[in-house]
């Protein structure tokens, strides 16, 4: 097999096998520790610009199916494995996830040490690196080119991944609201979440303006996940506090929990090595109740974790903590229907513990229509 | 929330002894939760009648009631003591049925003491199966279409709906006891009608047949706030059809998608929640249909279980220890990750390597049984390895089991046995998975194995993926860095290698470190590195980086003994655990080997460092290397872990290794019979007249001139494994044929064998100047009946001052003959006054924990401090040992073994001949102890077998030879007020000896003219209390085994020794005339 390598921003080369596609990609190195669900990672457009680690050692065991994915494409930069598996085994799979990755053109390495790719990212943070399969470049060719890669601090990235035209998932069963669903990197189970619960779905783009938005008469709006650096998200931040002043219930996750925070006047930062996996505790302040949680995320809102704190939208707490680092996961107001979590209650992959927050979400919107 | 402080004393209750389907792990299980207790300022109150466990050490407990786990026995604790509580979740099956035992005597109420961890309710929605379906429906899951039933008549009824297969599962019995699969009328009636007598409410399901579905098991705790969590989920590589304890299982699940594995993990939830297990662990198991993902829920334990122990190592969770902390009252959040120290108890553990768990098994021991294997668990230990990939951890798990049919060989295989292969693989056995591989070697498609045995394609392609890198090991020319590196990262060791290219393991070894290719160590740490971990728990991989961190203490490595194996079993792990415990506290770093995930030694709390794996020379070898490179090492300790690290000793040392304690020539000496017999004759010591024969001829002559009859075995074993006593020179004919097929490279030993004799077990410690006797205990079945299988008693009954004397200084003879530094184990007999030498082993024996027990002398703990060179003065003085003396036993102890007669069947699917013989069988031991002979012997019984009889019916039926010493026990029975039955020999001579008896029919007799029933025939009708029944001479006679298994498928007391037979008449007077008493090991050690 054809050698491939890993070079990270800091020098530090790890030295594989080439697999999936071939040729060089670039991006930001995370590492996602769920055993299960590298599916999902792959087509989550949180992803996007980002070479994906995976720790678990055996990936591609079950192949890919049509009805996991969770977007349209997979749009990790890089995908990075131990033990590819040869063979496909599972009664959904239509297709080799090896196949799949090369007709998407996606560059992939095997047979590195990925725990100690880990370990180097989470002493040392999350940072650029360079996958490349089947080239003839030195090493120090290969980091001079890696630190030539953008960064993924300041990066704006929703513009790659945000649909161009509005798509309308209908409601299952009896329509009961319409939520415009800003899509800044929105992912599948997000809007089949809601539609599960009688919620009309528009799925817009994420520059769509206030008026755009109000004029498909929206019972609530949400705000996706996404890629990126939240601070560059400057207009979306603008049209949020537009919508929050007219108190339209207002749900953000991930991402557009980042803005939510932002758009309160909180200020985002980058985690060293951000939390990416399935495995997740994170206590909701309220219920004293620890749910186990789907993450996907390398920035964070910072905001005063034990009291209420106060908004020129009135008052507001930190609702979830995560028990690992006391990163704040969620946000809520106290005067106006908007509220957001950090973490994934659509899961895909992960856990359903969390979902209870798309009821709640259902919750504030019949509350609004009967008040 | 907290601690719950209105709880300030607990009644644990342990598992008893070590039997199939429950072994170590609950004293895993049970010594975290003392541990646990004790450290929150509780008072802990432990019963348990297993003296070989940690858990029941004195210092685990503030009273330790090692007795009987009976609710009337825990029923007078309780009175005794006051607990507030009882917890009940950690001792398996037997303490949960205890705890429901004491809830049904009203003994809770009446104490006002609760049971904390599972109420009643919720023990019996998790196990009462009808129960359990209900709450499966009505969280949306689906159960296998079955039926409850309670007779034959029934069964016959739902089978015509279930249609053939159909499974039979007896309520309310651990280790799937009972159960079965049914493909006709004839096994039906006989799998169900066992079934129905196992079950203590009489009660089965049957079940629509799943076999061939993929199966998983997920951990799942729960605290009182409700938070629930996923520990781990485990998937079996051998589909439904054979029990989880006998599979092959992997961790994690390897072949489920996302969506798939959540549909598992909320239905895990739901169903905690449902049954209400309201603080701790349970484990909930599932069958999904591999063509379309149905999926069936098979059930649940609402308790820490087997599989707890195994997810515990697997993931680095400690569930006994979290789901102990919930009991109490903390919840999740509030309990730190002891490895991270950072993050809470409240996540589920990724992990970033795979786990791979293989059953051993014992059917060498039970030469008639059936080796299909099934839904009743038949193996008797484990092994488990860790690896970055399944084919690195299968092939490291493989060796491990220590059986070399076990391991993988690619010889060449013809067409004909190509296609033996893929039709024996459709059963499943033992080497099935051996079978597969191969058959793939020889060409088989992973669709034809998936056809005839339904495991996933995944793995079977890594079974190719092992059999392709051989191919390329094999292939001519020079080994490059490339292959031999590929080679170890798919886990094949430096003897594949070695045997794939025609060279030596040490060839191989040499050629691979001058490469600089060797393992690196990486760190078993719950959250795949996202986390620093502080736990040094370790296993090898080939990759780059390695996590051993230096040191600067000097370290010891303690071997343990490896999976559990009749004849090495708990009571070497107590021994390894003791040693570390005493050089930690003795200021040396500890570092502990072994591969076996049900122990104590292999919890990451037990020494400094852990390292998972295989106990071969290579891995071990590995690990010394790895260590010596991070800092100072004194040496390794071999003697206490069993046979296991004793025979790695001699290549240890051969690769310049330091081994502490008595040295492998000193071991070599012990073992080899000439070199040992010369110390013997150099001493002047008696042993029983033997030869060595290298062939048959040579055999029959050395019997000829000893007499029979002869005791014949191979040399360099461990538990009696193929030793027998034969009469006659066909029976050793016979022997030779097979035992020279056991060790080619060994003669055979022919030993005279001496005819009613006693036989005296010692355990003693030798520094090189002093003795410490330990113990001398006394068999109580006669010298032939091997010592794990037979009972003892500690002090010696009948032996005189003299002959304690003879035999004190014959032991201090040999230790120093031999030259032993720690631990020393001799078998005496005395026959006709004389005392033989039977044999010695400088090591850890399996009755150190008993001993330590009975005299509160830690002898291991001892050993291990001479092993690095303290004296037995210097233990004196520090307190280890006594000041002056030997061991003095602290009232009477009786040990007994505990065999697993009723797990066997044979391939007619009837039971096992349940005899006792020179071949060690028993799986486990129990121990009483009180002020008299009768009551401690009572105590042993009702703790291994069951309630002895106060009154009722005996059958006495005896050999020839044994109905001379028989009379006097007879007698004792009719003084008794028993009545007696007998068949027609027995009961004439006991006539003629003035006891009354009535005469039955022999099984071979048949039913008589007038509707008389066989003996048979009466104990199956529940008519007979107890049944005495010694064989004649070796070999199973028809009639003597029906009766045996007759009594052993119905639970009937049955004892098989005159001297067994004499004292039941000394335990059944004493149970006449009092109640039994109760004492714990602080007061009789005080």
């Amino acid at each position: 097999m054809p050698s491939a390598y890993l070079v990270l921003d800091d020098g530090r080369i790890f030295e594989g096998s080439s697999w999936a596609a071939t040729g060089k990609t670039f991006g930001e190195a995370v590492f996602q520790t769920g055993m299960t669900g590298y599916q999902e990672t792959l087509t989550d457009p949180s992803y996007h610009k980002q070479v994906v680690i995976m720790t678990a050692p055996h990936i591609g065991n079950t192949g890919v199916n049509d009805s996991d994915n969770e977007s349209a494409k997979m749009w990790v930069a890089g995908f990075v494995v131990r033990n590819p598996s040869s063979v496909t085994s599972n009664w959904r799979a239509q297709n080799d996830l090896e196949a799949e990755l090369i007709a998407q053109g996606i560059i992939g390495i095997q047979g590195v040490d990925t725990r100690a790719i880990t370990r180097h990212l989470r002493d040392r943070g999350a940072m650029r690196v360079g996958i490349f399969s089947g080239l003839e470049l030195t090493r120090e060719e290969m980091v001079v080119e890696v630190r030539k890669a953008e960064a993924m601090a300041g990066s704006f990235l929703v513009r790659d991944v945000s649909t161009p035209r509005t798509i309308v998932i209908p409601a299952i069963g009896e329509k009961k609201f319409t939520v415009a669903a800003l899509d800044l990197g929105i992912k599948g189970a997000t809007p089949r979440a809601l539609a599960e619960r009688g919620v009309e779905v528009h799925v817009m783009p994420f520059d769509s303006t206030v008026a755009e938005i109000m004029a498909i008469n929206p019972d609530g709006v949400f705000l996706s996940n996404g890629p990126g650096d939240p601070s560059t998200m400057t207009d979306v931040i603008e049209v949020v506090r537009e919508l929050l002043l007219s108190e339209i219930p207002l749900f953000g996750i991930c991402f557009g929990h980042q803005i939510l925070g932002r758009a309160l006047g909180f200020e985002t930062y980058k985690l060293q090595f951000g939390h990416r996996g399935i495995n997740q505790p994170v206590m909701d302040k309220n219920t004293g109740k620890v749910e186990i949680t789907a993450h996907n995320h390398g920035f964070a809102v910072k905001a005063p974790t034990d009291s209420e704190f106060s908004t020129v939208y009135g008052r507001g707490e930190v609702t979830h903590v995560c028990l690992n680092d006391d990163v704040v996961e969620g946000l809520q107001l106290l005067d106006r229907p908007a509220f957001s979590v950090q973490y994934h209650p659509e899961a895909a992959a992960g856990p359903h513990d969390a979902a209870y927050l798309f009821d709640r979400f259902v919750d504030l919107m019949s509350a609004k229509v009967n008040a | 929330m907290g601690l719950d402080t209105t709880i300030k004393s607990v009644l644990v209750i342990g598992s008893g002894p070590i039997v199939i389907g429950q072994a170590c792990e609950f004293d895993y299980s049970g010594t975290q939760a003392c541990r646990v207790l004790r450290a929150e300022g509780i008072r802990v109150i432990l019963v348990n009648s297993n003296p070989a466990t940690i858990m029941t050490d004195p210092e685990f407990a503030d009273a330790t009631y090692i007795e009987p786990i009976t609710p009337e026995i825990i029923e007078r604790i309780i009175a005794h003591e006051k607990p507030d509580a009882v917890l009940a979740t950690l001792g398996g099956q037997t303490a949960l049925n205890a705890a429901i035992g004491l809830y049904e005597r009203g003994t809770l109420k009446k104490y006002g003491v609760r049971l904390i961890g599972a109420d009643v309710d919720a023990i019996n929605r998790g196990e009462n199966r009808e129960l359990f379906r209900g709450i499966v429906e009505k969280v949306g899951g689906e159960s296998a279409k079955s039926k409850i039933c309670h007779t034959m008549e029934e069964i016959m009824d739902a089978v015509v709906l279930l249609k053939y297969p159909v499974v039979v599962r007896p309520s309310f019995t651990m280790g799937g006891l009972g159960s079965g699969i049914a493909f006709n009328e004839a096994e039906l009636k006989q799998i169900a009608g066992a079934g129905l007598r196992h079950s203590p409410t009489s009660e089965v399901l049957l079940e629509e047949s799943i076999i061939g579905w993929k199966e998983y098991e997920l951990e799942v705790m729960r605290d009182r706030k409700d938070n629930v969590v996923i520990v781990c989920s485990i998937e079996n590589l051998d589909p439904m059809g054979v029990h989880t304890g006998d599979s092959i299982t992997v961790a994690p699940a390897m072949t489920l998608t996302d969506v798939e594995y959540q549909k598992l993990r909320d239905l895990s939830m739901d169903i905690i929640r449902e049954v209400g297990v309201d603080t701790g662990g349970c484990n909930i198991q599932f069958a999904v249909n591999p063509d379309n993902g149905r999926i069936i829920v098979i059930e649940m334990n609402p308790r820490v279980s087997r599989s707890s122990a195994l997810a515990s190592k697997a993931t680095g969770f400690p569930i006994a220890k979290i789901a102990t902390k919930l009991a109490i009252g903390y919840t999740l959040d509030e309990i730190q990750n002891d490895i991270t120290k950072v993050t809470p108890a409240s996540f589920e553990p990724t992990l970033d390597y795979v786990v791979v768990k293989v059953p051993r098994f014992a059917f060498e021991k039970f030469a008639d049984a059936d080796p299909r294997l099934t839904t009743t668990m038949k193996s008797v230990g484990e092994a488990m390895a860790i690896g970055r990939s399944f084919p690195e951890a299968l092939m490291k798990a493989l060796r491990s089991l220590e059986r070399k049919e076990a391991i993988f060989t690619w010889p060449n295989v013809g067409e004909s046995e190509l296609s033996s292969l893929l039709q024996a693989m459709r059963i499943p056995t033992e080497y099935r998975l051996q079978q597969v591989q191969k058959a793939m070697w020889a060409g088989a498609s992973i669709e034809q194995v998936y056809e005839a045995t339904r495991i996933d394609r995944w793995y079977l392609r890594q079974i190719e993926v092992i059999n392709e890198q051989a191919a390329v090991i094999a292939q001519p020319g020079e080994l490059s860095k490339d292959v031999l590196r590929a080679a170890k990262s798919q886990g094949f060791s430096d003897a594949q290698i070695g045997s794939l290219r025609g060279v030596s393991e040490e060839e191989v070894r040499k050629a691979r470190h001058h490469l600089g290719i060797r393992p690196v160590y990486k760190t078993v740490d719950t959250c795949a590195a996202e986390f620093e971990a502080f736990t040094p728990y370790y296993y090898s991989s080939y990759e780059e980086e390695t996590e051993v961190r230096p040191r600067t203490t000097p370290a010891v490595i303690i071997l343990g003994s490896g999976p559990n194996r009749i004849g090495q079993g708990i009571e070497f792990d107590y021994s390894c655990v003791h040693a570390s415990f005493t050089l930690r506290e003795a200021g040396f770093e500890t570092i502990m080997v072994n591969c076996n995930p049900e122990t104590v030694s292999t919890d990451y709390d037990t020494s400094n460092r852990l390292y998972f794996e295989p106990l071969t020379l290579e891995d071990v070898l590995e690990v010394v290397h790895a260590e010596t490179q991070a800092g100072p090492v004194l040496g390794v300790i071999t003697q206490l872990g069993g046979q296991t690290p004793l025979g790695l000793a001699a290549g240890l040392k051969a690769n310049g290794v330091t081994i502490l304690g008595t040295s492998p020539e000193a071991i070599n000496l012990a073992e080899e019979r000439g070199a040992f017999g010369n110390i013997l004759a150099e001493q002047g010591l008696s042993a029983p007249q033997f030869g060595m024969a290298a062939s048959q001829l040579e055999a029959t002559t050395i019997a000829h001139e000893i007499g029979y009859p002869v005791l014949v075995r191979p040399s360099f074993v461990l538990g009696g494994r193929g030793m027998e006593i034969v009469y006659d020179d066909v029976a050793l004919g016979g022997f030779i044929t097979r035992a020279t097929d056991i060790t080619p490279d060994h003669p055979v030993l022919v030993d005279r064998f001496l005819d009613n004799a006693i036989e005296i077990d010692v355990d003693a410690l030798f520094d090189g100047h002093e003795l410490f006797l330990g113990g001398v205990m006394e068999h109580i079945e006669e010298a032939g009946i091997h010592s794990g299988d037979s009972a003892c008693v500690l002090p010696s009954m009948t032996v005189t001052d003299e002959q304690w004397d003879e035999i004190r200084i014959a032991t201090e003879k040999i230790a120093r003959g031999v030259d032993v530094r720690g631990l020393i184990n001799i078998q005496f007999a005395i026959a006709e006054n004389t005392l033989f030498v039977l044999e010695a082993n400088p090591r850890a024996s399996r009755t150190v924990p008993f001993v330590s027990k009975a005299t509160g002398v830690p002898l291991a703990k001892a050993a291990a401090r001479i092993s690095v060179g303290s004296t037995i003065s210097e233990l004196r003085t520090e307190g280890l040992l006594p000041l002056l003396g030997d061991g003095v036993a602290k009232g009477i102890s009786v040990k007994e073994a505990v065999l697993p007669w009723n797990r066997f069947r044979r391939t007619d699917g009837r039971g096992v001949d349940a005899v006792l013989g020179p071949e060690m069988r028993s799986t486990g031991e129990v121990m009483g102890v009180s002020p008299s002979f009768g009551e401690s012997y009572a105590k042993s019984q009702i703790a291994a077998f069951g309630p002895l009889p106060k009154s009722g019916t005996v059958f006495i039926s005896l050999a020839d030879k044994e109905k001379a010493p028989g009379i006097e026990p007879a007698k004792g029975f009719s003084d008794l007020g028993f009545h007696i039955l007998a068949t027609d020999g027995t009961a004439s001579y006991l006539r003629a000896h003035g006891i009354e008896c009535t005469t039955v029919r022999k099984n071979s007799e048949g039913t008589g003219l007038m509707g008389e029933k066989t003996i048979v025939d009466i104990i199956n009708a529940g008519e007979i209390d107890l049944v005495i029944n010694t064989p004649v001479g070796r070999g199973t006679r028809a009639d003597g085994w029906a009766i045996r298994t007759a009594a052993v498928q119905r639970s009937i007391p049955c004892i098989t020794t005159t001297a067994g037979f004499s004292a039941a008449v000394d335990a059944i007077t004493f149970l006449q005339s009092s109640p039994l008493s109760i004492k714990s090991l602080q007061e009789w050690l005080a």
